[in-house]
């Protein structure tokens, strides 16, 4: 790539810084620009690239196996149905789904979808709380192992989730809870580095006289972090709070371990084990989008209520 | 800082919290010792024995260090993880520098910013089921569009030189936006001035973006590397939706080898030895790019 045959495609007012050439744009009705036009369109196919699968998923959902064999580029869902989804939520009889191109293995999506809220819930909600508490005894407290522990903790985030997972398996299974909601969420419920030290970050910003004036009304420490330090750091508390909400809904390969039957499946394990059933000559694409529906719109839901507060909790000031 | 001066004070505490502070700090402690520090030393304690998960460990010292030296397939995994790791960061990054330099010059609408990160927010196993359908040999859309430019059928989750770009490009896929909203963080660090100054000396959006944006965010592009490298070693999901590390071993990856030597063939030994290698991998790998980067550091002040 040479430089001169892109100098010439961008006008050198482009490199305008980005607020200015707002205004400008915005005063004068700025003239068109190649550069741009050539970005915009860049970046267009960039969206639909992203945003192409997820239509794709829906558009096979809605379809019948044998017409997605008959059109298999027709854009619109061919033959749209709701068949599929019965399939996934187990209200379509063996013979009828072995009919359609499914497996006629019974399958229960309600179960996996409530499953996942129940551990995303469990993990969200302890991992959480309890990263708070000691998020407040490394920024508020004075005492003497403040450092040393925190310095351990800190080191906690250097390992590999991943390497943990095989003797914690162990544990769990030690424990009694394998192919236990309970055994799924346990390791990360309690606490994880990073929560702590993200936390820890906002609390030290929260000036230090509230806390002493509210002393002085009679409050107590305890009071302090559950009445000042808490209501406080709600927006950053909320961000972590639906990151790691989705992060543990999203988790596969610890679910997989520890699961063995539908009691504790989640909704990814759930959808990998519809995977590996559906027939291998022929498989169920419209079963398995519909699963593949139900398994992603949830994130996406929450995705769309919350986008601000995620689009902008990504970035470096929680790292640094 | 406790007040122990007023009377209505109810508290008599001394100055020292480490008995309130011990309590807080109590659950987290347990849950980092249960489930983060214990099966750290366990684990690499687990891989000097031979364990199958029904008789206790029994101590076997080097034998499974010495066994995976002379393990082809180990070797083979370390070469599928490494061709995964350099095919996907070299893309992901390149496409992610290039969403978050066009952000940054056209829009940084909420919206935009969204929409790019959408992929990132549903799960590995939803984002492998998707393009297992959209790549299908016979009636995926990819493959379909490719007949229409005229290129025969290409089994990319089946034939075997294809399957490791494929699911390292399907992870491009999912990870960019992330990594795009990273690197457009970073780019808001750079100061107007420094565009400016390249504008007075007349230099065009190419020259500016090689002279003055990317020395300027070569750090915080380090650090979006040393995360981005250490995530990208992980890959396992795709792997084990998608080809379950076939064909005959061909995506067997690292993490799917260690999966399929504990839960398959239930050699607990062996496997915490492997975990234990990718580990030092992963330590190696980390110190390099510090390294490195450090070494660039000092680029243009």
């Amino acid at each position: 790539m040479s430089t001169t045959t892109v100098t010439d495609e961008f006008e050198p007012e482009a490199v305008d810084s980005y607020e200015s050439e707002l205004l400008a744009s915005a005063r004068t009705g700025k003239k068109f620009s190649w550069g741009k036009a050539v970005a915009w369109l860049v970046m267009g196919v960039i969206l639909l690239i992203t945003l192409f699968p997820f239509y794709w998923i829906l558009r096979t959902a809605l379809s019948t196996n044998p017409s997605l064999i008959a059109n298999p580029t027709q854009f619109t869902p061919p033959d749209a149905s709701l068949d599929s989804f019965r399939r996934v939520f187990g209200t379509q009889t063996g013979e009828a789904a072995l009919a359609a191109g499914g497996s006629g293995q019974k399958i229960d999506f309600w179960k996996y979808l409530l499953n996942s809220v129940v551990v995303a819930t469990l993990v969200t909600a302890g991992q959480v709380f309890f990263s708070a508490m000691a998020a407040y005894a490394f920024s508020r407290l004075k005492w003497k192992g403040r450092d040393f522990f925190y310095g351990l903790f800190l080191a906690g985030l250097m390992v590999p989730l991943i390497f943990t997972f095989l003797p914690n398996f162990v544990l769990i299974k030690q424990l009694g809870l394998l192919d236990n909601l309970l055994g799924i969420a346990l390791p990360t419920m309690m606490m994880s580095p990073f929560a702590v030290f993200f936390l820890r970050q906002f609390f030290s910003n929260i000036p230090m006289e509230l806390e002493e004036a509210a002393l002085l009304d009679g409050s107590s420490k305890i009071r302090n972090f559950f009445t000042l330090i808490l209501p406080m750091s709600s927006a950053p508390i909320a961000t972590l709070g639906i990151l790691t909400y989705i992060g543990a809904w999203n988790d596969y390969f610890w679910p997989l371990m520890v699961s063995y039957t539908d009691t504790s499946r989640v909704l990814t394990v759930g959808l990998a084990i519809f995977r590996s059933q559906t027939p291998q000559t022929g498989p169920d694409w419209a079963g398995l989008m519909a699963a593949t529906l139900v398994a992603a719109l949830p994130m996406l839901v929450l995705f769309a209520l919350f986008a601000k507060r995620i689009v902008n909790s990504i970035g470096f000031s929680g790292i640094k | 800082m406790a007040s122990t001066l007023t009377p209505p004070v109810p508290t008599r505490r001394p100055k020292d919290d480490t008995a309130l502070a011990l309590a807080f700090i109590l659950p987290a402690l347990l849950g980092f010792v249960a489930f983060l520090l214990w099966p750290t030393l366990r684990g690499i304690y687990l891989s000097f024995t031979s364990y199958n998960l029904l008789t206790p460990p029994k101590w076997v010292g080097l034998a499974n260090y010495q066994r995976m030296f002379v393990d082809p397939i180990f070797w083979n995994a370390v070469k599928v993880t490494l061709e995964y790791v350099i095919i996907n960061i070299a893309l992901q990054t390149v496409v992610a520098l290039l969403i978050a330099v066009l952000m940054d010059r056209l829009t940084k609408s909420t919206l935009v910013r969204g929409l790019v990160l959408t992929p990132y927010l549903v799960s590995n196993v939803v984002v492998a089921m998707v393009f297992l359908w959209i790549l299908d040999a016979q009636l995926g859309i990819g493959n379909q569009f490719l007949a229409w430019l005229g290129v025969d059928p290409i089994g990319f989750f089946t034939e075997e030189k294809w399957v490791i770009p494929t699911i390292a490009l399907v992870n491009v896929w999912r990870h960019m936006g992330y990594t795009a909203l990273l690197i457009f963080a970073g780019l808001q660090t750079i100061p107007q001035t420094a565009y400016e100054a390249a504008k007075v000396d007349g230099a065009s959006e190419w020259k500016t973006f090689w002279r003055i944006t990317l020395p300027l965010l070569r750090p915080i592009l380090a650090l979006v590397l040393i995360m981005t490298v250490i995530g990208s070693f992980q890959v396992f999901d795709t792997v084990a939706v998608t080809t379950a590390g076939g064909p005959v071993n061909s995506s067997r990856v690292l993490q799917h080898y260690i999966y399929t030597m504990a839960f398959g063939r239930f050699q607990f030994g062996y496997a915490s030895a492997l975990s234990v290698a990718l580990l030092v991998l992963l330590m190696v790998i980390t110190v390099i790019q510090y390294r490195l980067t450090r070494a660039g550091e000092t680029d243009l002040n």
